[in-house]
Formats: structure tokens, C-alpha cells, sequence
């Protein structure tokens, strides 16, 4: 039998399939921009336009009382640079860089700590599995500034932890484990491996192993089944987590401030400044898109690492 | 003999358990040297096992594995001289074909030259030459198996494991692929010991197969003596149809519900089971010496182009149609037709049921 269509569904240059479905094309766009218009508005409205807002205030100049002039300057950028009214100093770059490398250390430390985490988790009989994820999610549920006073108590002078490097001769006794590097980067980096460890997990959880054995199989060093069959099955999860792991560990503010001290003036801590207690907003702003360039290129890097 | 032995592969008293299930209950095997060698058997016989152990993919719980006279139970697979073709091949997706290929010799830090040379041999070999710079998922499933060979024997193991390699592949390609292995191994003279549930597939390949059931060794021998000998009525039925026939001995003849039949060789048992290959019993007249001859009806005759399979009932009922026959397709047999039935003393086989019912 013929199945002939009705004249109103006659195919024509304007319907077309689409999973199984005729629709007209001119529908089938609205209902896409229906469907995308939310997302849409909320980013023009909360990202793209505060993020235009940045640049031109970074061009505008502080006033003597915090105020803004709108007058047309590059000055903050040479601020930044280091060009300042007693000549130049390299204070700027120089927090712009350890960011940089407080960002990639604590993205390393997890990568390091995240796979052999993911890797037992996923060997675990399912129940378990759950119970396990369930706790790496936990931390979640407390606020980054609770569980970094949580971390103050901990390494306080009459704990273990601070009493054994005071024994081991590593800080005069009776004084806490913080501030300093150590507790900066033990609070970084339980703060930002869950971030790391569950996108990877994803990847983990749908290891084909077979390849691990046949890399084995083919004579592989323990290195080589890590860097041939792991590694690249791994990897987009991998990317996710060290995305969402670099990016905001290079601009945390709260651990740095509250476990690192002086030493640990990160970009995060100096924009904090600028928008509150210097009232600097232009300068803050240009420190903003500082930083906002740098995970840019540092992910344009990773990209191009993750092609290769 | 000896000495073939000691340079092939041998298993002795292997074991293992997966939580309660025993896999392998004390396999021994041995496989000599150059030969064409598979583990038959059914799912869950413990045949893939039994190839991941003598890979190094897993741990025996006891007993040992020897590869030319020297113990290697307890090494690594990345130590043996022995390669795997994976039942999905397991290419790596990332590499080419070329370097999938390479991947062992470059794993062991040989000269670039020579892996590319060995590589170029092997890919020709496989008529691979032109797909070197294309990716597993550019390849079809018959390319990718091709491929996966390919980088197994560039290693030129000692023994090369197949597992059940051509599960993936259709019929025809399947058919075609089997004698490709078989003229493969011929020409290169290495081990290779393959994995299969497929009985037509064990028979075309094989110098030797061993028939697996249940974590053990039924039957060891070479294609035409499993199918035409089976030991017990596992083997006899996992490798094709049989006629099984319940018999009694009776001095030198088997008394069996169709008549009283003679053997070349009268079994030990007094009572047990008789088998013949539904092709092994002949239609025709039965000369003045009627021994082992049955008066039988048809029952249904199935037109199979290459043979014609017909069930027979014996006697003159068409109630108890139960004698199989597969006889040349251009007979015309119909129902009710009335025929004569040989069944020749030197194809009887007298099954041992001790073994069967372990």
C-alpha cells in the first residue's frame, strides 16, 4: 500500500525530520530559542554584561575618597605592571605569579591524590561505591569558611599535628601549624579535591580494563599502562576536574587569608582588597581581567596539551 | 615427544576459584610446540580462564604453568613471551594502526628502524599496508580483529592466545576468517592456542582441541578423533549431533531398544550409552547377513542443500521418531516412507558414563 501524505504535510522546503519527527523549520527554531532563551538571558545579563562593566570601569580612575572618575585611562594596567608613582616594582607580577603556581601545585597535588581515590572507589562493590562518593561529597554540604576554621582548630598548638612538628623541630613549640605553606595548601587542597576527584571518577568508573591488559600484555611498564591505556581514557573527565580545580583555586581568597598569612597574598586576596578596603574598584576591576587572561591562556595551554 | 613438550606449553593441576565458583577444578594440559591447539566448550566451562592464566591475567590458586621447561606461574604478563588477541580486540583508540601495532616492540626499546620494519612485515602479512595512519574506530570489525593479530604476533611470542576472536565477525566473514588463521599459523610455525564455543570453528582451525566442561578437561585429541570418538555423551553432543542409545552387553553384542548391534571394540560397562554421527548411518538394502541393520519409517525429512537431515522412527510405529540421519541431499525421502538403516560397527562408539556424570 501507498501511503500518500495529506497536502499540509507534503514534504516541501520548509518541513524537515528531526528524531523521527516532521516539524516545520521555522517552528523548530523558536522552539530552540524558546528553550535557550533562559540560559541565554542569564548569562548575557550576569556574565557578558558585568563583564563589559569590568572593562570600562577598569579604565575609569579612583577618586581621593573611593569615588569613580570616568575619565579614560590606562593607568590601572600600568599599576599592574608595576608602574607606579615611586617607580616600578615587580609587587603586582609577582602575586600574579604565585597565584599561577599556588593554582597548579594545588591542581597537581589533587591530580596526584585523585587517582589512586577514583581508582579505589571504582573497584569497590557497588554499595560501597555509593557510601564512598557519598562521603567525598560531604565536604559540600559545609561552607569553605567553616571547614578552613575547622583546619585552624586542628593545627592549633595543642593538637598532635603541631605538637609533632614542634618535636621534630620544624616550629618553635607552643605556636600553630599556620600560617604557612603547609596549612595553605592542606586547606586548598581538601577544598578542591572533591572538584577534581568526581569528574574523574565519571571516566574511572567506565575504564575499559581490557586495555590495561593488553598494554600489560604487550609488555608495558607499570608507567606506560598509566601514560597509554589510563591516561587517555581518563582524560576528559580529567580535564573537567583540573578546569574546575585550577580556576577557582587560583582565585581563592578565604583559605589563603585565613591559613597562609602575609605570605600568601594571592590575585584573590589583592581584588578582594580593591573592592573593600582600599575602595580601589577601577584598579580591582583590571586585576579582575588580569586574572581572567591568565586562566585563559592557562586553559589554552591545557587544550592544546590535550590534543596532542 | 619429549622434547616437543619441553619446549611447548604445559598446565599442571591448575585451580581456581572466583568466591565460590570453581572455575578450573586441576586442569592438566599440554600443548606442543607449532601447533594449532583450542579449548572447546560451553560458556562458563572455564576455557577463558584457563587462556588468562597461561596469559598472566590472572593468578592460579594452585598448580603451574610451564613455557619451555621453565616455571611461569608467578610472572607477570608484561615478562611473558606470550601475546593475547582480546575478544574485542581492546585496540588502543588513541593510537593508529601503525603504532597500535608497534606498541609492544616500542614497550620493549626496540631501534625505531627495526619496528618499523617488523611492523611493515606484519601489516603486509595481514594485508594492512594502507590502513597504518587510520584509527580503531575508522576500521571494520574483521579489520580491527586483523589488526589486533597483527600486534600479538609482531612480538613473535612463543604462544599467541586467540579468545574467541571471531565471536564479533558474521558468518560468511567468520568462515573465511578461520581458514585465513589456519593458513596463518602454517606459514609462521608458531604456537597458537585459540578459545572458542563454536565446534565447527575448533574443527577447521585446530591440530588438537580439548573439549572443556565444568572447570575440567573432558577430551583431548585431534579434530577427527573428538568428533568420531567422544568419550562420553558431553563430548559427543557438544560436538554435533549424536544418536545416543541406551544398551545392554549381552557376550559380544550390544542388546540395544533397536535390535542387537555388533561392535569392533565391546565396552567395559554392562549397561551404559552407545553414540553414532546421524551421517555415520547409511540407508540401503540389507544384504542375507542383516547385522546391524534396522527397519525404520520416516518421520520428517529437513532439505538442508547440503545434506538432507531425516528423523526416523524404528520398527513400523511413527511414534518413537528418534533415529537421526543425515544423509545426501539428493535422496527424496517423505514421511511414511519405509527404509533401511546401517548403522556400521567401526562408527558405535560406547560412551563412558562414569565420566559424564561426575
Amino acid at each position: 500500500m501507498k501511503m500518500k501524505p495529506a497536502p499540509d504535510e507534503a514534504p516541501g522546503p520548509g518541513l524537515l525530520i528531526w528524531y523521527g519527527n516532521i516539524h516545520r523549520r521555522r517552528d523548530l527554531w523558536w522552539r530552540g530559542s524558546a528553550l535557550m532563551g533562559p540560559g541565554l538571558l542569564w548569562l548575557l545579563v550576569f556574565l557578558a554584561l558585568p563583564t563589559c562593566g569590568l572593562v570600562i570601569l577598569s579604565l575609569a580612575q579612583r577618586g581621593d575618597f573611593g569615588e569613580i572618575h570616568w575619565v579614560w585611562t590606562l593607568n590601572n594596567y600600568q599599576r599592574l605592571l608595576g608602574f607606579g608613582l615611586f617607580g616600578w616594582t615587580p609587587d603586582h607580577i609577582f602575586i600574579l605569579g604565585r597565584s599561577l603556581v599556588v593554582g597548579l601545585v594545588t591542581t597537581l597535588i589533587c591530580v596526584l591524590l585523585a587517582y589512586p581515590l577514583t581508582f579505589y572507589i571504582a573497584t569497590r562493590p557497588p554499595k560501597m561505591r555509593t557510601a564512598l562518593l557519598l562521603l567525598l561529597i560531604v565536604p559540600f554540604w559545609t561552607n569553605v569558611v567553616v571547614r578552613t576554621y575547622a583546619w585552624m582548630l586542628l593545627l592549633s598548638p595543642q593538637l598532635p599535628p603541631a605538637k609533632i612538628a614542634a618535636w621534630l623541630g620544624a616550629i618553635p613549640s607552643g605556636s600553630p601549624l599556620f600560617p604557612g605553606s603547609l596549612a595553605t595548601y592542606l586547606g586548598l587542597v581538601s577544598t578542591f579535591l572533591p572538584f577534581l576527584a568526581l569528574p574523574l571518577y565519571s571516566s574511572v568508573e567506565r575504564l575499559n580494563w581490557e586495555l590495561l591488559e593488553a598494554a600489560r600484555d604487550l609488555y608495558a611498564s607499570r608507567w606506560q599502562v598509566f601514560t597509554q591505556a589510563i591516561l587517555p581514557q581518563t582524560r576528559p573527565g580529567l580535564t573537567v576536574g583540573v578546569i574546575v580545580t585550577f580556576i577557582p583555586a587560583m582565585a581563592m581568597f578565604v583559605v589563603t587569608d585565613l591559613l597562609g598569612g602575609a605570605k600568601y597574598m594571592l590575585i584573590g586576596n589583592l581584588i578582594q582588597n580593591q573592592f573593600g578596603q582600599s575602595r580601589d574598584w577601577p584598579f580591582g576591576a583590571a586585576l579582575c581581567l588580569a586574572l581572567m587572561a591568565l586562566t585563559m591562556i592557562g586553559l589554552r595551554l591545557y587544550r592544546r596539551w590535550g590534543r596532542s | 615427544m619429549t622434547g616437543q613438550i619441553e619446549l611447548g606449553l604445559l598446565v599442571a593441576q591448575v585451580q581456581k576459584s572466583f568466591g565460590s565458583h570453581k572455575a578450573l577444578k586441576g586442569v592438566d594440559l599440554e600443548v606442543r610446540e607449532g601447533e594449532f591447539f583450542t579449548l572447546l566448550g560451553p560458556s562458563g566451562c572455564g576455557k577463558t580462564t584457563l587462556l588468562r592464566i597461561i596469559a598472566g591475567l590472572e593468578l592460579p590458586d594452585s598448580g603451574h604453568v610451564f613455557l619451555g621447561g621453565q616455571d611461569i606461574t608467578r610472572l607477570p604478563a608484561s615478562k611473558r613471551q606470550v601475546n593475547t588477541v582480546f575478544q574485542s580486540y581492546a585496540l588502543f583508540p588513541h593510537l593508529n594502526i601503525f603504532e597500535n601495532v608497534a606498541f609492544g616492540l616500542k614497550a620493549r626499546q626496540i631501534g625505531p628502524a627495526e619496528v618499523r620494519r617488523r611492523v611493515a612485515d606484519k601489516l603486509e602479512m595481514l594485508s594492512l599496508d594502507d590502513l597504518g595512519k587510520r584509527y580503531p574506530h575508522q576500521l571494520s570489525g574483521g579489520q580491527k580483529q586483523r589488526v589486533a593479530l597483527a600486534r600479538a604476533l609482531v612480538n613473535e611470542p612463543e604462544v599467541l592466545l586467540l579468545d574467541e576472536p571471531m565471536s564479533a565477525l558474521d558468518a560468511h566473514l567468520r568462515a573465511q576468517v578461520q581458514e585465513e588463521l589456519r593458513r596463518l599459523q602454517r606459514e609462521l610455525k608458531q604456537t597458537f592456542i585459540l578459545v572458542t564455543h563454536d565446534q565447527d570453528e575448533a574443527m577447521v582451525v585446530s591440530d588438537r582441541i580439548a573439549v572443556m566442561r565444568d572447570g575440567l578437561i573432558e577430551q583431548v585429541g585431534e579434530a577427527r578423533e573428538v568428533y568420531s570418538r567422544p568419550r562420553n555423551q558431553f563430548v559427543a553432543e557438544f560436538l554435533g549431533a549424536a544418536n545416543i542409545i541406551q544398551a545392554r552387553r549381552d557376550g559380544g553384542q550390544m542388546v540395544t531398544s533397536l535390535g542387537a548391534f555388533d561392535l569392533t571394540a565391546a565396552p567395559a560397562w554392562e549397561t551404559g550409552h552407545l553414540a553414532i554421527r546421524p551421517e555415520s548411518i547409511q540407508l540401503g538394502e540389507p544384504p542375507a547377513d542383516d547385522r546391524n541393520w534396522v527397519r525404520a519409517q520416516v518421520c520428517e525429512a529437513i532439505y538442508r542443500g547440503q545434506s538432507l537431515d531425516v528423523w526416523l522412527s524404528p520398527g513400523f510405529g511413527q511414534d518413537n521418531c528418534r533415529v537421526r540421519v543425515r544423509t545426501n541431499a539428493k535422496n527424496h525421502l517423505r514421511p511414511g516412507d519405509q527404509v533401511s538403516i546401517f548403522f556400521p560397527p567401526e562408527d558405535l562408539v560406547a560412551l563412558d558414563h562414569q565420566s559424564d556424570a561426575r
